[in-house]
């Protein structure tokens, strides 16, 4: 019987682990620092965790239907570049637009090449996150973009504003979140994004157009990071060739601690959001107990491991195979 | 018999799962030398004892003994060593490795320094296959093998240790005829040598030419041992299912109305050249062969997943071109696969959705996925096909077998298809719900559907085919109707005997 209770405590680690880690961290944190728990500090992570999420919600699509994209951190950067160029050329309210349309074609572009020509989704974001950021390079000719007249515009509304009293960003994250969720959760679409990730030759045989899916999922997620590149080039009103870089592992990381499984098949929204706020939490609690910010990374890592060796235990039912 | 101790005995087992009370206290013994079959319903909870056995699950309570000795199961290699076999009814062999590899999948020998002794490993296995009488060689890729070389893959990973007891379950499931002599053969070689051999299928025909006796199983109680010399197969389907079944065969056809679907001269590489047959509305048209005469991929054409070389499909006599199972879907053919696991079903998924999978973009409650009436329709087929499961939220992975295989068929009925292909429909399904089954696919042709049966088991295509096409070598053979065939013209005809001499 006492084997039974091991086998049981290790198959809820397995599935719950990282709620359990997390609810360890915070306290551990609020004892070490009484201001993590505060107001102003709870809304503080989430406001800048908001960004990353926002790029979280779209890449949730993509890993749901079996495949990677790690091209958002650049292609952010790509999209912040654009628009604050295009702001001082023909002002935020075509800027918007074409900066969501220039983004979203790089969306559809790697949607083409991992839905309709089945290339390898790793190899292909991989490869589109060198180019992309090669391509921001060339736009922006090295240098970094500034809004000239940072006054005289309503375009810092989207990274400064608030609304309600809440700041735009946690409103956007918000609404964005609220609305695909219902996309993924209770549609014909989202339910197609499922069984694409789940078994692709199963979603074939059932007569759904898996290219189309994955596609489409691309075509989201590139969506959601217009958005966030919106969000971070408003709020600093200025921007650097780089501002993205390395937030694909972030965004990934906060994905899988939700409970998506890098197979496909699994996820929600909500769970992402989920991994965002953890994520954003453990960072947050880093610093505030007067860790570098560079020790961040590592511990990003160190997560990122730990989430993937969980989604792995949850597979399997327990968190050690005894067999190789 | 009592003279013998027991090769293992199992008692008083339990075995839950959420919303599921499995096993309900189970005993079993099994005598050295003796074949002894496991009967029940599709969900009695067969494979769930049999995987208890083979260390896959931990009961929540009950004893397992060796001989005389009790013991747990930590593992399936655990159980292995101690010389209980497993053979899965759902493979579980890893595609990109070596026959050889999987046959020893976890005890490799060595040389020195770890290293794979690579010779002797091929000898060991070529030895084992020789015995199995299998036209593949230890280096062959496990994915390059048919379903049914894979099974007996599965077998020969048995045949690695001394075994004191081996597990079959649903061996036979994809074989084809030749195969299970062969596999009849190996079970009585180990019965030969005392090993307890435990068999489970729903094959009563398998169950009477092979058992000593036979345990019942029945929404995870266990109903008595009977010897099999002693009983019948009334007796038996009364203990699983508690009533008796109308096995007559209807000789009544339906209305035939008008052709729904007829081929002309389609041809596929070499998979299968020439093929033309018509099927009408309100008749059933079987597909009898051996496994890769080419009726599977005859039905995949149809249903837009090859491109065919030349030939005409016509729909209600008008030619189509069918270039993918959206098109085919389209025009009302649906297709139950033959591999539920890789092509039917997503496993992660719960029952509702997998049921409704085909058609959930016409289930529409303004932007939103109509979930009432998708729960309407699980609810009707569970009923109708007395799906076993706590409720529309579990995931098909962890139904039985055959209470998979009857989400596959009830996603496909519930597309109300003008043509309905279904390719080994009942697969793993228990006698109750077979005779279901079949009677559901002569109502359908009542109602004026056509319906195309595939299947490798001869009852079942004689039982509910209006006429019956043979095939052979990617070649129709001969097209009878129900009243000239007989069970040995069939015979000859999917052996390609009568090739010359028919019409
Ligand atoms: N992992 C699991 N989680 C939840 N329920 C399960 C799981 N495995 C099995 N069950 C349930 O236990 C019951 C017994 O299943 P089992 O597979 O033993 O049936 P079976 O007798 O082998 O049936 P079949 O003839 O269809 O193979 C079923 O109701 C099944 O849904
Ligand atoms: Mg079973």
């Amino acid at each position: 019987m006492a084997e039974m209770t091991k086998r049981d405590v290790g198959q809820f680690l397995a599935r719950q682990g990282i709620l359990v880690a997390f609810v360890i961290f915070i306290i551990g944190f609020t004892l070490a620092n009484q201001r993590f728990l505060a107001v102003d500090n709870v809304l503080g992570v989430i406001r800048s965790s908001a960004i990353l999420g926002v790029m979280a919600l779209g890449v949730t699509f993509v890993v749901i239907s079996g495949n990677l994209d790690l091209s958002v951190g650049s292609m952010m950067s790509f999209s912040t570049i654009v628009v604050l160029d295009l702001h001082d050329k023909i002002g935020p309210s075509l800027a918007i637009p074409a900066m969501f349309a220039m983004t979203m074609c790089l969306g559809a572009l790697i949607g083409f090449l991992v839905g309709y020509l089945k290339l390898n989704s790793l190899i292909v974001t991989l490869g589109m996150l060198s180019a992309i950021h090669g391509l921001t390079l060339t736009y922006s000719g090295g240098k970094n973009m500034d809004i000239a007249d940072k006054e005289g515009t309503w375009f810092s509304l989207f990274g400064q504003g608030s609304a309600l009293g809440i700041p735009v960003p946690i409103l956007m994250f918000a609404l964005l979140a609220a609305l695909l969720s219902l996309l993924l959760a209770k549609t014909a679409f989202g339910r197609k994004v499922y069984a694409v990730g789940g078994n692709g030759v199963a979603a074939t045989f059932s007569g759904i157009r898996r290219a189309r899916v994955v596609f489409l999922t691309y075509v989201i997620s590139s969506f959601c990071v217009a958005c966030a590149g919106l969000l971070q080039a408003s709020r600093s009103m200025g921007s650097q060739n780089t501002v993205g870089q390395g937030l694909e592992l972030e965004v990934l990381a906060a994905v899988i601690l939700g409970g998506a499984s890098l197979l496909g098949g699994s996820g929600t929204v909500f769970k992402t959001v989920i991994g965002v706020l953890i994520l954003g939490f453990i960072q947050n609690g880093l610093l505030l107990v007067g860790l570098e910010f560079y020790v961040q990374y590592v511990v990003t890592w160190v997560i990122i491991i730990l989430a993937v060796w969980l989604d792995i235990a949850a597979n399997r039912g327990r968190l050690w195979s005894p067999i190789a | 018999m009592t003279s013998f101790t027991p090769a293992l005995r199992l008692q008083d087992i339990v075995k839950t799962f959420p919303g599921v009370r499995a096993l309900d206290g189970v005993s079993l013994t099994v005598l050295p030398g003796e074949v002894h079959a496991l009967m029940g319903e599709n969900g009695a909870g067969k494979s769930t004892l049999m995987r208890v056995l083979g260390g896959v699950l931990q009961p929540n309570s009950g004893r397992i003994l060796i001989g005389e000795e009790p013991t747990i199961m930590a593992s399936p290699l655990d159980a292995k060593s101690k010389g209980v076999v497993f053979i899965h009814q759902e493979l579980s062999l890893a595609e990109e490795l070596s026959v050889a590899e999987n046959v020893y999948l976890g005890e490799l020998p060595r040389k020195s320094f770890g290293r794979v002794d690579w010779d002797r490993l091929h000898e060991k296995t070529a030895a084992i296959l020789d015995k199995l009488k299998v036209g593949f060689t230890p280096q062959t890729r496990v994915g390059d093998l048919s379903l049914a070389n894979q099974q007996m893959v599965e077998i020969a990973r048995a045949l690695t240790v001394d075994a004191k007891a081996v597990i079959f379950d649903e061996p036979t499931a994809s074989l084809t005829d030749a195969e299970k002599v062969v596999l009849f053969d190996v079970i009585a070689d180990l019965k030969a040598r005392g090993v307890g051999v435990i068999y489970i299928s729903h094959r009563m025909e398998e169950i009477f030419h092979m058992t000593d006796r036979i345990s019942i199983l029945r929404d995870g109680q266990y109903r008595g041992t009977l010897h099999t010399a002693e009983t019948s197969e009334e007796e038996l389907t009364q203990l699983m299912i508690g009533r008796k079944l109308d096995l007559s065969r209807k000789i009544n056809h339906a209305e035939v109305g008008a052709v729904a679907l007829e081929v002309r001269g389609l041809s596929c590489g070499r998979l299968y050249s020439d093929v033309s047959f018509e099927v009408r509305r309100g008749e059933v048209l079987g597909f009898y062969g051996l496994v890769g005469a080419g009726r599977t991929e005859v039905a995949e054409t149809l249903f837009g997943l090859r491109d065919p070389d030349a030939g005409q499909i016509l729909l209600d006599g008008e030619e189509v071109r069918i270039g993918s199972p959206v098109e085919a879907i389209a025009r009302g053919i649906s297709l139950v696969p033959e591999d539920r696991k890789g092509q039917g079903l997503v496993l992660g998924m719960n029952c509702r959705d997998n049921m409704t999978l085909p058609q959930v973009d016409d289930l529409k409650a303004g932007p939103f996925v109509a979930e009432g009436a998708e729960i309407a329709i699980f609810d009707q087929y569970r009923d109708k096909l007395d799906i076993r499961t706590p409720g529309w939220r579990q995931k098909v992975g962890n139904l039985s077998g055959g209470n998979q295989q009857k989400i596959v068929i009830a996603k496909w009925l519930s597309m109300h298809p003008n043509v309905l292909i279904v390719d080994e429909p009942t697969r793993g399904i228990d006698v109750g719900s077979k005779s279901e089954i079949h009677n559901l696919i002569r109502d359908l042709a009542a109602n004026g559907f056509a319906v195309i049966v595939i299947s490798s088991e001869m009852p079942e295509v004689l039982h509910v085919s209006d006429r019956i096409v043979a095939m052979h070598h990617g070649k129709v053979i001969r097209t009878f109707t129900s009243e000239e065939v007989t069970e040995e013209s069939l015979v000859q005809a999917i052996s390609g005997i009568v090739a010359e001499t028919a019409a």
